[in-house]
């Protein structure tokens, strides 16, 4: 589309940068002021320079929770994205069943994030919850607080349970939005399906697909609630994320030096990929020619 | 056709399943949903609702809960309207700077908000208030907001405002009457999607209240007690949890379905 | 191109209807003959787009048959119809160059490539978007994917009709006469059946050859622009076309004239012995351009007060009351207009008259 220019279009903009930066700004200095010195107390403080980015940056158990993140975040986009486009696509488009749909897969969104853990607890329990022993009864030998990979795979599923519905409300918006001219049209250029689906829906669906893979990105790599609740981080450590080693650090042992410097370098490392992205799925439209 | 609705059924009793688990707990007591394995409550109790509906520090929570998480939502959407409109209509100095800024401000972990908030909220004398609560979820819901709506008015062809001023309309009765309609998938999900993140935060809102706009997700915190957690009484808070967020969406049920009208043209 | 009948033709969106009112379309059978460029002309909600949905294939008709030269297409999916469709905002695949655009119709059908690409060509140069070919679709302006969205019609070689549903609402007000222009160019070389939506008389009347008038689900007059000028069949079609539209007065008929406040004004004889038959509701009707309105008295003229007078630049449009009715007048531009007071005529060969609407007497169907 294009645009004109207009510098007053900054008068429209101002009320969100200002709420915005406001609430920002302060937070951001306070970590970076606590980053870079060694407080003891309000009187005595050393500035420390790069010291405690290089303790961060030398950290194992960071490395290796990074690692886990990484991979679990990549699982995350891998199954919520296909899947919040598939189920959008099966839902109806009109009638007295979309209320019913849209209520119902609103609700596991709605759940306050502790309880979604303290609901998986119970659920995945291999005595007491439903899915542990249905997975037992069928053959399976699981116990996610003993086996690291069933811990995982719980993890994975819970987030699956929890957040796929924010891709599937996001996708169907944006293909209700879609004017019904353009199906009529692809019904009488006589588009199969298939064909629909990639010239029209794909495409338009575009804007909120990367508003889904950012948020789904974001959420899940400062993931602390949910699997906390679950599993503690265990089996071992096999489900410590990063975000519950930063509380960890922070908030048990009480070391907010590193802390913070891990907080700084936890944002850049989501605002580099989110840029990524963004950036990825902004020219995915440009490259086609 | 038939093929289609039966993933959607299957999908839809995946999410059921949990919630009809918990709904199970909330009628059990906790001694029985910690021993025994039962489809339905072996002995049907609704005390743990009792405790709930009994309790005022439960019910204030709800109402606080309520209170803060609509302020929020209107003034997230208030404010990120014209900025979303501008984004989406205009070229400006910083304009693509500027709208990839605003999400990064969902990209730390909140955390690291707590304290200087806390500090800041205090000092203006907005410490245990609703308006602080929905001011802090500000924070990350505007930029959603803005990014949510942006797409959906870009979506809209920018002849359609054109057509309009040349009929005459001024801009306010323009928003209001034709391009808000045209995008109301977007507001409508993007009102849901505020509500809920709103709703369910919890860091910031135990933070900054204390006893006059404590939040339910604060109250359901103490069911830790010595003998160990209470499952009977949260999993009954947290079945009551979904209440107000599937009024919202049942509200906003028929602008997400409705989407593109072209109404007057 | 194709011979287009609609044969007991009606739809109603509720299931069951009942009444009149249920139905978004009421019973009409109407022949579109093979080459012809219709409009079809109504205000909004009276039916039209329902109908060319109908023709086109997109929706189907609740009662009644479709034909295409005979042939009972009735229960065909668009697809299979032979038929074309430009909607009221472009509709073109975003992802796709200009070229690959025009080609989609034809590959989803098979069409061997090389057949693609001769097709594409010929239809690129009818409408001038040569030069863009190769470029991405959604790169061009509102009345360039307009043309894409004709050009994916016109690129199959057995398209029947096109279908034109408001096809210039989005498109810039002073570029119009452009995208018409063309339209008419392509219907004169290739002769397609054209059906053209729009509630703008004068788009309808300046591209239609025959303009079919709809109003609340009915077809309410058929006829070439100047027929539906000069002898409207119905009082709907005297007020909708024209600018102004039509004077309606209400009349009761006295021998050969009709009355209305005291005055008679005279009526052709037919007219006259029609209105005395009928004992419903009568109005009389005539145009402002068919009026004359002077300074002095002639025979059978009624006095009328003048109340504005307002210049359009070509002509003069003046408001009038008759009694209690007020009535407009257009005068050619540099006429003498009276000042506070003046004589109406109503020349007896335009007045006309209507009982509940429809016209009856000269030129009637009712007699």
């Amino acid at each position: 589309m294009d645009k004109p220019v207009n510098q007053k279009a900054w008068l429209l903009v101002l009320p969100v940068v200002v709420t915005v930066a406001f609430s920002a700004v302060i937070p951001l200095m306070t970590v970076v002021n606590y980053s870079v010195q060694d407080i003891f107390d309000p009187q005595t403080r050393y500035f420390v320079g790069t010291e405690w980015f290089q303790m961060v940056l030398e950290n194992d158990r960071i490395w290796a929770a990074l690692g886990r993140q990484l991979l679990f975040s990549l699982a995350v986009l891998l199954i919520q994205i296909p899947l919040g486009i598939g189920i959008a696509l099966t839902m109806p488009k009109r009638g007295p069943w979309v209320s019913v749909c849209l209520i119902l897969l609103a609700l596991p969104l709605l759940v306050p994030w502790n309880v979604v853990g303290t609901i998986w607890q119970i659920f995945a329990r291999p005595d007491i919850g439903l899915a542990g022993r249905l997975i037992n009864e069928l053959g399976f030998s699981y116990n996610y607080t003993r086996d690291p990979l069933d811990a995982w795979l719980t993890v994975l599923v819970m987030d699956v349970w929890h957040w796929t519905s924010l891709v599937v409300l996001l996708c169907y918006a944006g293909l209700q939005a879609i004017p019904d001219a353009f199906y009529q049209a692809a019904r009488i250029d006589g588009a199969s399906r298939f064909a629909v689906f990639r010239y029209i829906e794909l495409p338009k669906l575009k804007g909120v697909l990367l508003i889904a893979v950012l948020l789904r990105f974001m959420d899940s790599f400062m993931i602390y609630a949910e699997p906390f609740v679950l599993t503690g981080g265990g089996p071992g450590s096999s489900t410590t994320f990063l975000s519950q080693l930063l509380t960890t650090m922070a908030v048990g042992q009480f070391d907010l030096g590193p802390a913070a410097a891990f907080s700084l370098i936890y944002f850049l490392i989501i605002l580099l990929f989110s840029y990524v992205f963004y950036q990825a799925m902004a020219n995915l439209g440009k490259a086609e020619k | 056709m038939k093929k289609r609705y039966l993933i959607l059924l299957v999908y839809i009793v995946f999410l059921m399943l949990p919630l009809y688990w918990m709904l199970n707990m909330s009628l059990k007591t906790t001694a029985e949903t910690l021993t025994t394995f039962s489809l339905v409550p072996q002995n049907l109790t609704f005390d743990n609702y009792r405790v709930i509906f009994t309790n005022p520090a439960w019910y204030s929570g709800y109402l606080n809960s309520i209170s803060y998480v609509s302020l929020n939502t209107v003034m997230s959407l208030l404010v990120a309207l014209p900025a979303a409109y501008a984004f989406s209509r205009f070229r400006f100095l910083g304009d693509k700077h500027l709208f990839f800024w605003l999400l990064t401000n969902r990209m730390a972990p909140p955390a690291v908000f707590l304290l200087p908030f806390f500090q800041l909220y205090s000092s203006v004398g907005l410490f245990d208030t609703h308006l602080a609560v929905a001011l802090a979820h500000m924070l990350f819901n505007v930029p959603l907001a803005v990014w949510i709506l942006e797409g959906f008015m870009s979506g809209v062809p920018k002849e359609i405002d054109e057509t309009a001023y040349l009929d005459g309309y001024s801009f306010p009765r323009f928003f209001l009457t034709i391009f808000l309609p045209l995008i109301r998938a977007g507001v409508g999900v993007t009102a849901f999607f505020c509500f809920m993140f709103s709703w369910v935060e919890l860091l910031l809102a135990r933070t900054l209240t204390s006893v006059n706009a404590k939040p339910i997700v604060a109250v359901m915190t103490r069911t830790v007690s010595a003998s160990g957690l209470d499952w009977g009484v949260l999993t009954a808070a947290g079945v009551l949890t979904l209440v107000p967020g599937a009024l919202v969406i049942w509200f906003v049920r028929n602008h997400i379905a409705k989407g593109f009208a072209l109404g007057r043209v | 191109m194709a011979r287009i009948q609609l044969d007991r033709l009606a739809h109603a969106y509720v299931a069951n209807p009942g009444k009149p009112e249920d139905y978004a379309l009421r019973r009409l059978d109407h022949v579109w003959e093979d080459g012809g460029a219709y409009a079809l002309l109504g205000p909004s909600g009276c039916g039209k787009t329902t109908l060319l949905n109908i023709i086109s294939g997109l929706l189907q008709p609740s009662e009644g048959r479709v034909l295409f030269d005979g042939r009972d297409v009735t229960a065909l999916p668009p697809q299979q119809r032979n038929i074309a469709q430009v909607f009221q905002f472009p509709v073109i695949y975003d992802t796709m160059s200009v070229y690959d655009n025009l080609a989609f119709p034809l590959r989803n059908r098979k069409v061997p490539e090389a057949t693609v690409r001769r097709r594409v060509q010929e239809v690129a140069e009818m409408l001038e978007l040569s030069a863009v070919l190769h470029r991405p679709g959604r790169g061009l302006g509102a009345e360039g994917k307009q043309l894409i969205s004709l050009g994916r019609g016109l690129v199959r070689e057995d398209v029947a009709a096109i279908l034109f549903d408001e096809p210039l609402t989005v498109i810039d007000p002073h570029l119009k006469w452009r995208l018409r222009g063309k339209l008419k160019e392509i219907h004169e070389r290739l002769r397609p059946t054209m059906v053209y939506v729009t509630h703008d008389q004068t788009e309808a009347l300046t591209f239609a050859e025959k303009v079919v008038v709809m109003y609340e689900g009915r077809v309410v007059q058929v006829g070439t622009p100047q027929e539906l000028f000069e002898n409207p069949a119905h009082t709907f079609v005297g007020y909708f076309i024209g600018s102004p539209g039509m004077n309606l007065l209400p009349v009761r008929v006295d021998g050969g004239a009709a009355v209305v406040d005291g005055q008679r004004i005279p009526l052709d004889p037919d007219t006259a012995a029609a209105g005395g038959r009928h004992p419903g509701r009568l109005e009389l009707g005539i145009r402002p351009e068919f009026l004359q309105l002077g300074r002095a008295q002639t025979p059978d003229a009624v006095p009328v007060r003048i109340t504005a007078v307002e210049d359009l630049g070509t002509a003069m449009l003046v408001t009038v009351t008759l009694g209690s009715h007020t009535l407009r007048v257009k005068l050619p531009e540099g006429g003498e207009v009276p000042a506070a007071e003046g004589w109406l005529s109503f020349p007896v060969r335009w007045t006309k008259l209507y009982a509940d609407g429809q016209l009856i007497g000269q030129g009637g169907r009712h007699g």
